[in-house]
């Protein structure tokens, strides 16, 4: 109780200077919409084999919102680093605040902004045709909501142990492509050749990305729904955990 | 209100282990002014990071405001403030936002976070600051910012490192004041490092010299000075030199006096206590005095006579200033 209102201080501390600077919300939301505008009315004409059912759309934008979660979380480690810099971190450690809640108050923000972003790029979608049952399409909301917690604790646990920002940028540029690639956002998997789809049953996040397409087709109860929740509930406990043990370490 | 017992911290480095701090023994009492004084790399700021809870020690234990370093941590931090060298406040954030956030992280409400944060920057000269951008502030302005941050929980004990540094001379001398004024007005005790022999002796009512993460001496600044050489009475006289030279020889407490160029210097224990019985004895043997001036020895001295180096050779040589 104590934790979740520490959290909810650092939370609306960080809301508040990210509400000073609104331009970076905005310029995190320009890509995903540029691939939208730009990229999205190709595939209108495309009828790739190997594509889910359904319109174009029901299978993009759903990729689209999880690359939104995953470019717009995992760069989050950086704003952490500058206040290091500043001496913010250690003024804040040295207060009886829990460590969880200096991680948490962090990630409720990054969470929060992710989901109206998120929702902003799902309205823009109908607007130029996706046609998306309410339900998948809160559902994906909230997958994406899970993954925003799982990777911006996981870049914040990043930026303290490797204390650079060219040291983070090299780590996170590293591992987002591979995720990137082997998940099936930009064409699905299924298209892919056997060793490739053996390699992307590795990634958790192509069954996140499996079963957000699924919430958009409507289909809440199948497996591919409940594998890509589970796959995301995991890896938010995972960066939770990773993410609290690193708070807690010595700042040596 | 601090109490340390054979504190101690190495760190692992490429090139091998590294003794930042050897064991260190002291205490500091409630209200008390304590400096920590010595040149950059002696130890001083791993000692305040072990004692703030930000850096665990190797060897030794420490009560600080009577909860333990290693089995209570968070009692600790609960009873402390910590100003750090380079501060620690976000340029865009607002002066207000900062100290209540910082109140209310220690667990007060808002309105009586408010009410400390408005208390706080009156007591630091920051009266009407509270709705302005920390990036707009000036730099003693910031850097008041800092202590009232470290302040506006009311801690019991305060540890500020280097709290001048960087500073313009006016600055500096007036956060002297206010960190005074503040102990004064709240009672905290203070727990400072500096690597300035003026900042330690204008402000401490103690002092630590530490060196290669060793203490090497320990007293208030005027008993340091008196325990290396003693003061020196300068007197100017009209004539009879020689006769005062034997005349003052023969006095209580004096160790040594020297001629030169008119003056008569005399080495005695306490300058400002001796310098009228010295004038009385020279007045009753008819010796008129023209002037007299009374030197204490500077803490440079101290440092120079317990390390064999020079505080500012060491600083010029460790510092780029």
């Amino acid at each position: 109780m104590q934790t979740l209102r520490e959290a909810i201080l650092v939370f609306r501390q960080q809301l508040r200077l990210l509400l000073r600077e609104p331009v970076w919300v905005v310029i995190a939301l320009i890509q995903p919409l540029l691939y939208l505008v730009l990229f999205g009315p190709l595939l209108e004409k495309v009828a790739a084999p190997g594509f889910p059912a359904g319109d174009s759309w029901v299978v993009f934008v759903p990729g689209l919102l999880i690359q939104l979660g995953i470019f717009g979380s995992l760069f989050v480690g950086f704003g952490l680093l500058s206040d290091v810099h500043y001496g913010v971190l250690e003024r804040l450690r040295v207060t009886p605040a829990s460590r969880l809640a200096l991680l948490l108050g962090r990630v409720f923000r990054d969470t929060l902004v992710l989901v109206l972003q998120a929702t902003i790029l799902s309205l823009v979608a109908v607007a130029f045709g996706l046609r998306v049952p309410l339900a998948g399409a809160v559902i994906t909301v909230g997958i994406i909501a899970l993954l925003g917690i799982a990777l911006s604790s996981l870049s914040y646990a990043a930026a303290l142990r490797l204390k650079t920002e060219d040291a983070l940028a090299q780590v996170l540029n590293t591992l987002s492509v591979p995720v990137l690639l082997l998940s099936g956002i930009l064409l699905p998997m299924t298209m892919a050749p056997g060793w490739l789809y053996g390699l992307s049953r590795a990634n958790p996040f192509s069954y996140v990305v499996d079963g957000a397409r699924a919430a958009f087709r409507g289909e809440l109860g199948g497996t591919a729904l409940l594998a890509g929740l589970a796959a995301a509930v995991a890896l938010a406990v995972i960066g939770l955990v990773v993410g609290t043990r690193t708070f807690q370490r010595d700042q040596a | 209100m601090i109490e340390a017992r054979g504190l101690a911290r190495t760190f692992k480095t490429r090139g091998g282990t590294v003794e930042a701090v050897r064991g260190v023994d002291f205490q500091v009492g409630a209200g008390e002014i304590v400096g920590f004084l010595g040149p950059n790399g002696a130890g001083k700021t791993t000692t305040q990071r072990m004692l703030t809870t930000l850096l665990s020690p190797t060897a030794g234990e420490a009560t600080v405001a009577g909860c333990d370093l290693r089995r209570d941590p968070v009692g600790v931090r609960r009873r402390i403030g910590y100003v750090a060298q380079g501060g620690g406040t976000n340029p865009a954030a607002l002066v207000d936002e900062e100290l209540v956030m910082q109140a209310r992280l220690h667990g007060l409400d808002r309105a009586e976070a408010e009410r400390r944060a408005a208390s706080i920057r009156g007591l630091l000269d920051l009266g009407d600051l509270g709705r302005r951008p920390v990036k707009t502030l000036s730099g003693g302005q910031r850097r008041r910012l800092d202590i009232a941050l470290g302040l506006v929980h009311a801690p019991q004990v305060v540890f500020l490192d280097e709290p001048t540094t960087g500073l313009d001379p006016h600055s500096r001398a007036n956060l002297w004041d206010h960190i005074r004024a503040t102990r004064a007005q709240t009672g905290s005790a203070v727990f400072l490092t500096t690597h300035y022999l003026d900042e330690a002796d204008a402000l401490c009512d103690r002092i630590l010299i530490i060196d290669h993460g060793r203490i090497v001496a320990e007293g208030t600044p005027s008993e340091l000075k008196r325990r290396i050489s003693g003061d020196v009475v300068s007197l100017n006289l009209d004539g009879h030199a020689e006769a005062a030279r034997a005349l003052l020889r023969g006095q209580p407490g004096v160790h040594e006096v020297v001629l030169a160029e008119g003056t008569v210097r005399v080495t005695v224990d306490r300058g400002d206590e001796q310098a009228i019985a010295l004038m009385r004895a020279l007045e009753a043997a008819s010796i008129r005095v023209l002037a007299l001036h009374v030197a204490r020895p500077s803490l440079d001295d101290v440092f120079l006579t317990l390390t064999g180096r020079s505080l500012r050779e060491t600083e010029a040589a460790n510092a780029p200033s």
